[in-house]
């Protein structure tokens, strides 16, 4: 199902908006995770989504319908909470057959078809179980069970892996992703966690105090961001800035820090030692930090401390002065007051004072 | 060695609690004795064994030349009483309890605290107000106007407890249930009330145990010998001071005590998850 989200804004109070003019298109079929910091609207446009919030302004439609005042139940959603919200009181069965109860399929019908979802997720040999003799990852295989049971047209996941440790994330990761993809439901995945939204979603729409700050491909988001938010808030070493011009001698650029200027990032992994990159500059290592494949270094440009990655065999004292260089192609630079991405040209300066 | 170790702080604890406990199982076991006795010597000491104290339970009882009325009649509208109560209590607090908690509509908050403050009103206050309402009702010495009469001053605290079950409930699993395809109210009586039924357990047995022990109520706005409840008729057996027996007494009071026995003994389980745990037992 195509969803279309037209200058939806929705107020709780007359202090500001939770969300504010968000425009968002979800193609039918499509994996989309909205992500940003707690607080910045994402769990609300989700709840809009489910039609427990009513937009304040604004309009939704589901396949050029819109479905502003339709009632969650008429919606034909699945959902997956972040407690998973399962039924305490009905087995694992029960929660399943659930939405499929309220439908009024017939009982037969009901239970073949949650035995189906159950085997989907695993859960074939636990239908007699109560919620509370589950584990954590296994309750949220029912509460997925029981949000594709009844085939949406749409699945809303709400931080559906931030309970779970670090291994059964990954693994639900796969699984969900590999869900979605069998079943090719469209769906909207909530989540402040950079990695998860870039590795599980199609599309990935970064949100920040209620507004839409950019809707791309997570390796757009990665390569190309359009804002200093989505440039820092993605990619794990995060990015690296320092700001200052850039000197064209020649063929390469030599960097020199002013704090007037715009600030320049460098993602950790772009940043190599030595001089093999057109960028050249000047650091100081302030520590060596070995993580087994190789050693991550901080060090210091100028003010700034930036991180990047050595060879496993790298060893350095605090203060030695070190040469470290990236491409003038991944670099990234952005405007200090307004936070856009602009053009590299933009700070390179020739260099005919030197 | 290790084992009397273990057990002597036990020990001290099981004489202590003992001899704190033994006034009032003291009690309990004379007015058992009494009710047997035709005479107690000094007091304390049964002779005479004797089964008279119980005829009220298969014959009428004649005190003082007047007729009592009869003792199942008054467990019957004891019954009727305290189950009305319990069930009333139980309707309107658990609807009144989730609006307090979820809805938001305007004076929900002072609501909130009008109701403490109307549970802090003693009913003694209100007797004559009371009155004159039974009385305009046409409700006068009827059970059914002490059983509103006693609902209207419960319902504050039943709706406050309530309240507090309801609050604990995520409004997620009702989120869940929406998108599940339920109408609020399905999901209000399929979903969120089964997962506060050990509070509406605790709330049961409080209302019930209220209504069965209610006096001043009953007393005041009931006449009728055929309207009479359990603890009107105790009194009734004590209304003369000089010819007092003593012996009927002390076995009516047991009758009286039986059933709360019993209840409790049945539902002593949730009564204690309750108090244990703050009604956290989903």
């Amino acid at each position: 199902m195509k969803i279309e989200l037209k200058q939806v804004t929705k107020a709780f109070n007359k202090q500001g908006n939770a969300v504010n003019d968000l425009s968002l298109t979800i193609q039918d079929g499509e994996f989309v995770a909205l992500l940003g910091p707690s607080g910045c609207g994402k769990s609300t446009t989700m709840l809009m989504l489910a039609g427990i919030y009513k937009p304040t302004d604004g309009t939704i439609y589901f396949d050029n319908e819109p479905i502003n005042h339709v009632e969650p139940k008429d919606r034909n959603i699945g959902m997956v909470f972040q407690s998973y919200a399962l039924y305490p009181h009905m087995t694992v069965l029960e929660n399943i057959m659930f939405p499929l109860k309220q439908m009024k399929v017939p009982k037969s019908e009901r239970v073949f078809r949650a035995h189906a979802a159950a085997e989907q997720v695993q859960l074939g040999h636990l239908t007699a179980r109560k919620p509370s003799e589950l584990s954590g990852g296994q309750q949220q295989r029912v509460a997925l069970a029981r949000a594709i049971v009844k085939k949406p047209r749409l699945l809303l996941l709400d931080e559906p892996l931030s309970n779970l440790d670090a291994r059964m994330k990954i693994e639900m990761r796969e699984e969900i992703r590999h869900l979605q993809k069998e079943i090719g439901i469209t769906t909207v995945m909530v989540t402040h966690d950079q990695e998860e939204a870039m590795t599980i979603a199609d599309r990935v729409a970064v949100m920040k105090d209620g507004s839409l700050i950019q809707y791309s491909t997570p390796m757009d988001l990665y390569n190309k961001a359009t804002n200093l938010f989505v440039a820092q808030f993605i990619g794990t070493p995060p990015m690296n800035f320092i700001s200052g011009d850039l000197m064209k001698l020649g063929e390469s650029y030599t960097f020199q820090e002013n704090q007037q200027s715009r600030l320049i990032g460098i993602r950790p992994y772009d940043l190599k030692l030595g001089n093999q990159g057109n960028v050249i500059m000047n650091a100081t290592v302030s520590l060596v930090e070995p993580l087994g494949h190789s050693n991550l270094v901080s060090a210091r440009i100028g003010d700034k401390l930036v991180r990047f990655f050595a060879d496993a065999s790298y060893r350095a004292d605090r203060g030695t002065p070190i040469v470290c260089s990236a491409d003038l192609q991944k670099i990234a630079v952005f405007d200090k007051s307004t936070g856009q991405s602009i053009d590299t040209e933009h700070c390179i300066k020739e260099a005919f004072a030197v | 060695m290790k084992t009397q170790k273990s057990r002597l702080p036990s020990m001290t604890a099981y004489v202590v609690l003992g001899i704190i406990t033994l006034p009032i199982i003291l009690m309990y076991i004379w007015l058992l004795l009494n009710s047997f006795t035709t005479q107690m010597k000094y007091g304390v000491i049964p002779t005479n064994l004797t089964l008279d104290n119980w005829q009220f339970i298969w014959s009428d009882v004649v005190i003082n030349g007047t007729e009592m009325p009869s003792i199942w009649t008054a467990t019957l509208n004891s019954f009727l009483f305290a189950g009305s109560l319990t069930i009333l209590e139980l309707i309107i607090g658990v609807m009144a309890g989730y609006a307090l908690s979820r809805l938001n509509f305007p004076g929900r908050q002072g609501l909130l605290k009008t109701t403490m403050l109307l549970h802090a009103f003693p009913s003694v206050a209100l007797l004559i107000a009371v009155f004159y309402i039974l009385n305009f009702l046409g409700l006068f010495d009827s059970l059914w106007g002490v059983i509103l009469v006693k609902t209207a001053l419960q319902i504050p605290m039943t709706a406050w407890i309530i309240k507090g079950f309801f609050d604990d409930v995520s409004w997620d699993v009702e989120w869940a249930g929406l998108i599940d395809g339920c109408t609020r109210f399905k999901v209000w009586y399929t979903i969120v009330i089964p997962l506060i039924k050990p509070g509406i357990a605790a709330v049961a047995i409080f209302a019930f145990l209220a209504g069965w022990s209610e006096f001043l109520l009953l007393y005041t706005f009931i006449l009728s010998d055929e309207n009479i409840t359990l603890a009107a008729y105790l009194q009734k057996l004590m209304s003369n001071p000089n010819v007092i027996n003593y012996g009927l007494l002390s076995a009516v009071s047991i009758f009286y005590m039986i059933p709360v026995l019993l209840f409790f003994i049945f539902t002593q389980k949730s009564l204690m998850q309750v108090n244990a745990t703050g009604g956290k037992g989903v």
